[in-house]
């Protein structure tokens, strides 16, 4: 009989908990909605900013309307950019940089990767320690150094370097390149052994086991790689800031904030639609490939 | 029959496949170490030989010509707005990182509690920040905490809140720094906890809601242990990119108001570029190696112990 009360007894209070737990998961739902909203507002409030600044003309950025509404919506501001040449030649330093800087951090961390993930040789273990701890060197603490090694190697060569778009081939790589060796280290080494060595029985080089096998199996992570290279070139700042001052030399990060904004005179406007037109192409890259962008943003720390 | 066979051919192939296998052998560590030249030159010539070329850098006077010592250093040291830097730089590192890490937690699972259907649409909405470059979203920010024209104090005026001087006074820059950079900073945070949530087994959380845990025991007793190694090591990396970060500071604020939002790396650039004592600017940057060395070790040794784990 006591058994039976007891048994009646968690009858009665299980059943309603079901119902509360049901109910529980709804409510957490419903704030998960709620917090996912607010931060969603707090993470695009500038972006969308930005656009609404760029679709306003001079004249009602400095009225006292609303700043969040946009009353005589307008293109001028892209009109007078995309027309403007110095505008254009930002974007042009930006693109050949960043293509560039691309394609040599390709074609210097793949085989590099590939021979330190499949054919070790004196060192390589030691190698790839280091090329992951010199991902961890940032760039702040180098730009002097390297600033007055290059103000030295004019005075040797008379091969001038500085105030040259071209210097930032030679510096970008060193910010992508460890990186780009180091994810695709973590891609070639999760490809089975089996596949490589069925490659080599059949008579393949190196070369072509690197060619024909890898690069096919581990095309995901390159194109991870290749987001990652080109997001990085595009965005850099302190390196063009150091060592590009001319004009005509200037990439897009550095152009817009040093030659829109011109003798304390802020127009706005066009910084915004400047800014916006320099966030497009790494937007664009990710709306498109975002599952190859966020396996390279987490293969950086979950790998190795 | 079939055995001899067998053994015959084996023999018969044995020796011309052992001396092409040597071969392979001896070329293949030649060919490896070709394969990763490139990569061997560029660290050395353009980060290790620039990272040791600065500590002798920093023994120079300022027209490169005479060695000092350490005297640059003691200079430093007897610079009030040098022990100003070190505390900001400290107070902005580590106030960031705990924020994006706390942010990027709750994001984190607010999103993993959604439906599966929905997650990618959130997820991609809140990487937004990260994609954008610094430099762009910093001038959005410059511009929201624009002195007359800010669109954050025309909202707090309709409530009558007056107007906040984002980056005209001292303690309110040094806010808005941090929170530009938990603004850029934490979407990653939000992408690597949700990874790590997502390699939590189920049955775990099935066993200890069995066992009658309630929310607070899940995540202390399940969720929090098997996300450590992920949480430490985003922890770390960040830390390292926040301390030497450059980008927020220098275009919100450049080190005003009177240095007061100074970091190393903008102070460096203060001193080296637009100062023209690049040893000074060397010296200063030298005081990120510590942390940046501490950090760089832990990150390391999670590695390595997860490596050999595998």
């Amino acid at each position: 009989m006591a058994v039976a009360t007891v048994a009646s007894a968690k009858g009665a209070a299980s059943r309603p908990r079901y119902g509360s737990m049901s109910r529980n998961r709804t409510w957490a739902l419903r704030w998960s909605y709620f917090f996912l909203v607010l931060f969603a507002i707090f993470f695009l409030l500038p972006p969308v900013y930005m656009l609404i600044t760029s679709l306003k003309t001079s004249q009602e950025i400095s009225a006292a309307t609303n700043p969040w509404w946009v009353f005589h919506p307008t293109l001028e501001n892209y009109r007078g950019l995309l027309t403007s040449n110095e505008y254009l030649t930002f974007f042009r330093n930006s693109a050949l940089v960043s293509v560039f800087v691309v394609s040599v951090t390709m074609l210097i961390s793949v085989p590099a990767a590939f021979a330190l993930s499949r054919m070790k040789f004196w060192g390589s273990a030691t190698l790839a320690t280091g090329v992951f701890l010199t991902y961890l060197i940032p760039e702040t603490l180098l730009f002097l150094p390297l600033f007055k090694m290059f103000a030295m190697f004019k005075e040797a060569t008379d091969i001038e370097l500085i105030n040259r778009w071209w210097v930032l081939l030679i510096l970008y790589p060193t910010l992508t390149v460890p990186f780009c060796t180091w994810i695709m280290i973590g891609y070639f080494a999760s490809i089975p052994k089996e596949l490589d060595e069925a490659a080599l029985i059949d008579g393949a080089s190196w070369m072509q086991t690197l060619t024909k096998i890898f690069i096919p199996v581990a095309l995901p992570g390159l194109i991870a790689a290749t987001i990652f290279a080109f997001t990085v070139s595009w965005a850099q700042f302190l390196y063009p800031l150091a060592f590009t001052t001319s004009v005509d030399q200037l990439v897009l990060p550095v152009g817009i904030i040093t030659s829109l904004v011109k003798a304390d005179v802020y127009n706005w406007g066009q910084i915004m639609t400047g800014a916006l037109l320099g966030a497009a192409p790494p937007l664009i890259i990710y709306a498109f490939l975002m599952d190859y962008y966020i396996a390279g943003l987490t293969a950086g720390a979950t790998k190795g | 029959m079939v055995d001899a066979v067998i053994q015959r051919v084996e023999v018969g192939a044995r020796p011309r496949q052992r001396s092409s296998l040597r071969k392979h052998m001896q070329r293949k560590s030649t060919v490896a170490f070709f394969m990763a030249l490139p990569l061997i030159l560029l660290i050395a010539l353009l980060v290790i030989y620039p990272a040791l070329y600065s500590l002798h850098l920093a023994t120079l006077n300022k027209s490169m010509q005479r060695f000092v010592g350490l005297s640059n250093f003691t200079f430093l040291f007897k610079r009030e707005t040098f022990w100003m830097v070190v505390q900001q730089s400290c107070i902005f590192a580590i106030t960031a990182v705990i924020f994006k890490a706390i942010i990027g937690f709750f994001v984190a699972h607010f999103v993993h509690n959604i439906p599966a259907k929905g997650q990618r649409k959130w997820r991609g909405m809140l990487l937004v920040p990260w994609v954008i470059p610094p430099a762009m979203s910093c001038l959005a920010w410059l511009w929201l905490f624009d002195p007359s024209y800010s669109a954050f104090n025309w909202i707090l005026a309709k409530f009558g809140i007056g107007a906040i001087p984002w980056t005209g006074d001292a303690y309110w820059a040094r806010f808005s720094v941090i929170l530009i950079n938990v603004w850029i900073g934490a979407p990653f945070f939000m992408i690597m906890y949700l990874a790590a949530l997502k390699s939590v087994p189920e049955q775990l959380y099935e066993a200890a809601a069995i066992d009658g845990a309630n929310w607070w025991q899940r995540m202390w007793y399940v969720t929090l242990p098997m996300m450590r190694n992920i949480i430490a090591i985003t922890a770390l990396f960040s830390l390292i990119v926040t301390f030497a970060n450059f980008d927020i500071v220098r275009i919100i604020t450049a080190g005003g108001p009177i240095d007061k939002t100074h970091v190393f790396a903008t102070w460096s650039f203060w001193l080296g570029i637009q100062g023209g004592d690049i040893p000074l600017g060397a010296c200063v940057s030298l005081f990120m190696v510590p942390i940046l060395a501490i950090a760089a070790t832990f990150i390391l040794r999670d590695i390595n112990r997860r490596g050999s784990e595998v």
